[in-house]
């Protein structure tokens, strides 16, 4: 191995697919077999995290940046003036085994700019695939980047040997993309998204009757969107994460928060901030989706098109809501406690368990760590001590905001200002 | 009645065979220490209990019959800890479900139980850790190896995870703390003890001839893979403490 082209390498690539925000390794079931390398049957394990805090899983790169495509937001984008460089195969199955075998990652998450065509650049991702679960008997994870065009058949290839595949819808709405990749269809994401839909659900019916049926993908498809780039609202974004949810049985939508690359006018300046609080405000209502029994248009619709920065999506939901509050902590079903701002599913689970013994009590919710700062405005107890007087919903948020601190409180003052100049 | 300091061999089974004592003697008023506790009350009334398999596996029965698998490895968590005075609460824990004869051991409100479901989360964040931040280095006998020191005693509970996931390499996972280790030597995991001559310095001889280029790459990659304007170090912190940095190949720098 020649180290230093594999790092000057390594480092072009690495640097090019960080913009990639997935980096989850869990979800799938593939077990070390036959004393082989690697396990990828648990929880994903976040490795390392750098130093913006974001969880270092697999090894995320990308097989070249040489791209026949100039799509605005991307920094590999061909008219970009920026250094160049590939990977042959093989150096990246000996990069993935190296690391797997120190504890440095989970697997591998490759991804590629587009040279000559869609086909031949997937087949070259397959081969990587391939070789390291046949040639090196590797169970780590791997995820593939599904390439925009690619055909049926190494759709279904790619499956065999991914964990994972996704494409990265990026622009959230069709007029985004006419503007910012005008060379690019819509269709061309969405048929690879929809080839692997129906060989997911083929392969898992075949599993029930011939049990040696292979595995497809077994952790399912991801995309990811890019926020703020296009001006698009929240509605747009979650309305879309939403359709692509329950259109294509994704496992993960995510969001990131555009980074400003370019100068190009048709994009936010290259001084604008990369939009954090509200990224974060995105993956708090993605989760009351899949987690608490929230319906998108509960938390987003025509009155309310945008999240709140200054809350979170379900305090905002329980005040625009008062009418359904306060709970009774005791009695509440399970999916009404998700409901109450500063319970979280672990505290609704500690309540259930609880309150089979005995009636719970301020004292006991304490105990179990319950933030009532928040929930104390929600729910009653046993106890005659509860927010009885009828704080208006401000009132309620003005007395929240001060006894919380948010992490993001100086972001969220500075972008408050941005928003104010745009609106 | 006298207040009693059991001493045990800090075993599982030790402190197992102590409530099986407890009961006998019908204790009230005790405490319970490792072996090595040191106090100077001389007037304390001090027995060393020796570890009995019999009882304590009666104990174990009898507590398992009430609650399930999930309450033992908790508890079994939590004793890894060696938090001072974690044994009082794991006692406390056990009385109070003889006491009932049924499973209380969500009974969350009882605060020995919430204590143990809390250290239990402690430690296992800590095995988490361990399965996350040990970073093996190649040696020149194509043994991977690692020295750690975590806070709690993890090893036992980290060794499926590693067994699982390297069955194709020799590895040794040393724990400088408790001053013993794990050895995977492709067919089964035995404990060792090791003699470090210098402690503190790595012998760059017995690394394979590769081990620093890899090391290299990795930082290499680690750097490249950081986005700077969303720098957040508050955050980064948050996931990485400090104490761990000393484990991370990424966080060191290499001669
Ligand atoms: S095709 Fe992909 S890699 Fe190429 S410019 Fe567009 S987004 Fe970037």
């Amino acid at each position: 191995m020649n180290f230093d082209r594999i790092k000057e390498k390594l480092e072009i690539l690495a640097d090019a697919a960080k913009y990639d925000v997935s980096c989850s390794s869990s979800g799938s079931n593939r077990k070390n077999t036959k004393n082989g390398l690697g396990d990828s049957s648990g929880m994903g394990i976040c490795h390392s995290y750098t130093e913006d805090g974001r969880c270092v899983s697999l090894l995320k790169i990308l097989l070249t940046n040489h791209c026949i495509f100039d799509c605005a937001y991307c920094v590999t984008r061909r008219s970009n003036d920026i250094k160049r460089a590939a990977f042959k195969v093989q150096e990246v199955v000996d990069l993935t085994i190296n690391f797997y075998r120190r504890n440095y990652i989970e697997g591998l998450f490759l991804s590629s700019g587009i040279f000559k065509d869609a086909d031949y650049t997937m087949e070259r991702l397959i081969k990587v695939a391939k070789k390291l679960r046949e040639e090196e008997n590797f169970n780590g994870y791997i995820h593939l980047k599904s390439i925009p065009g690619a055909s049926d058949e190494l759709m279904r290839e790619a499956g065999l040997y991914a964990d994972r595949l996704s494409v990265n819808i990026e622009v959230p709405t069709v007029s985004g993309l006419k503007l910012l990749a005008p060379e690019k269809k819509h269709e061309d994401f969405i048929k690879p998204m929809e080839k692997v839909k129906n060989e997911i659900i083929q392969f898992k019916q075949e599993k029930k009757f011939i049990k040696s049926t292979p595995k497809y993908a077994p952790a399912g498809q991801s995309t990811q969107m890019i926020v703020g780039a296009t001006g698009e609202s929240d509605r747009d974004i979650m309305y879309s994460a939403n359709y692509y949810y329950q259109q294509y049985n994704m496992k993960r939508v995510y969001y990131s928060g555009y980074v400003p690359i370019s100068s190009d006018p048709r994009l936010p300046t290259i001084t604008s901030q990369v939009p954090m609080l509200r990224e974060n405000r995105l993956y708090q209502t993605d989760w009351l989706l899949r987690f608490y029994g929230f319906d998108i248009r509960e938390l987003l619709n025509n009155h309310h098109p945008n999240l709140d920065l200054d809350i979170d999506p379900k305090l905002s939901w329980a005040l625009r809501n008062q009418h359904l509050f306060p709970v009774n902590i005791n009695t509440a079903d399970k999916m009404m406690l998700a409901r109450v701002p500063g319970l979280g599913m672990r505290s609704v689970y500690k309540i259930l368990q609880a309150r089979k013994y005995r009636k719970l009590n301020w004292e006991h919710l304490k105990a179990i760590g319950v933030a009532l700062n928040r929930a104390k405005y929600f729910i009653i107890c046993d106890s005659r001590l509860w927010e009885k007087k009828d704080w208006t919903a401000n009132q309620i948020k003005s007395k929240i905001i001060k006894t919380s601190s948010s992490k993001f409180r100086k972001d969220y003052s500075t972008q408050l200002n941005l928003f104010d100049h745009a609106s | 009645m006298h207040h009693k300091i059991l001493i045990y061999d800090g075993t599982f089974q030790g402190l197992l065979t102590c409530i099986f004592q407890i009961y006998e003697e019908k204790l009230s008023d005790y405490s319970i220490h490792p072996e090595g506790y040191n106090q100077t009350d001389f007037f304390a009334n001090k027995e060393l209990v020796i570890t009995d398999l019999e009882k304590s596996g009666r104990v174990l029965k009898r507590f398992k019959e009430y609650t399930s698998k999930k309450a033992v490895h908790r508890i079994y968590r939590a004793f890894l800890s060696e938090i001072p005075g974690v044994e009082i609460q794991i006692v406390e824990f056990f009385r109070h479900i003889f006491r009932h004869k049924t499973d209380l051991s969500d009974d969350f409100s009882y605060p020995p139980i919430l204590k143990i479901a809390q250290i239990d989360r402690k430690v296992g964040r800590e095995k988490h850790r361990m399965e996350a931040f040990i970073r093996f280095e190649l040696l020149k006998d194509d043994i991977f190896f690692t020295k750690i020191a975590p806070d709690f005693n993890v090893l036992p509970l980290i060794l499926k995870h590693f067994k699982n996931r390297y069955a194709d390499q020799k590895w040794i996972i040393y724990d400088e703390k408790r001053q013993f280790g794990l050895f995977y030597d492709l067919k089964k995991v035995v404990p060792i003890s090791l003699n470090f001559e210098n402690n503190s310095k790595k012998d760059p001889n017995i690394l394979h001839e590769d081990e620093i280029n890899f090391q290299k790459l990795w930082k290499s990659y680690f750097d490249s893979s950081n986005i700077k304007s969303r720098k957040n170090t508050k955050l980064h912190l948050q996931h990485v403490p400090k104490r761990y940095w000393k484990y991370l190949t990424e966080k060191t720098i290499i001669m």
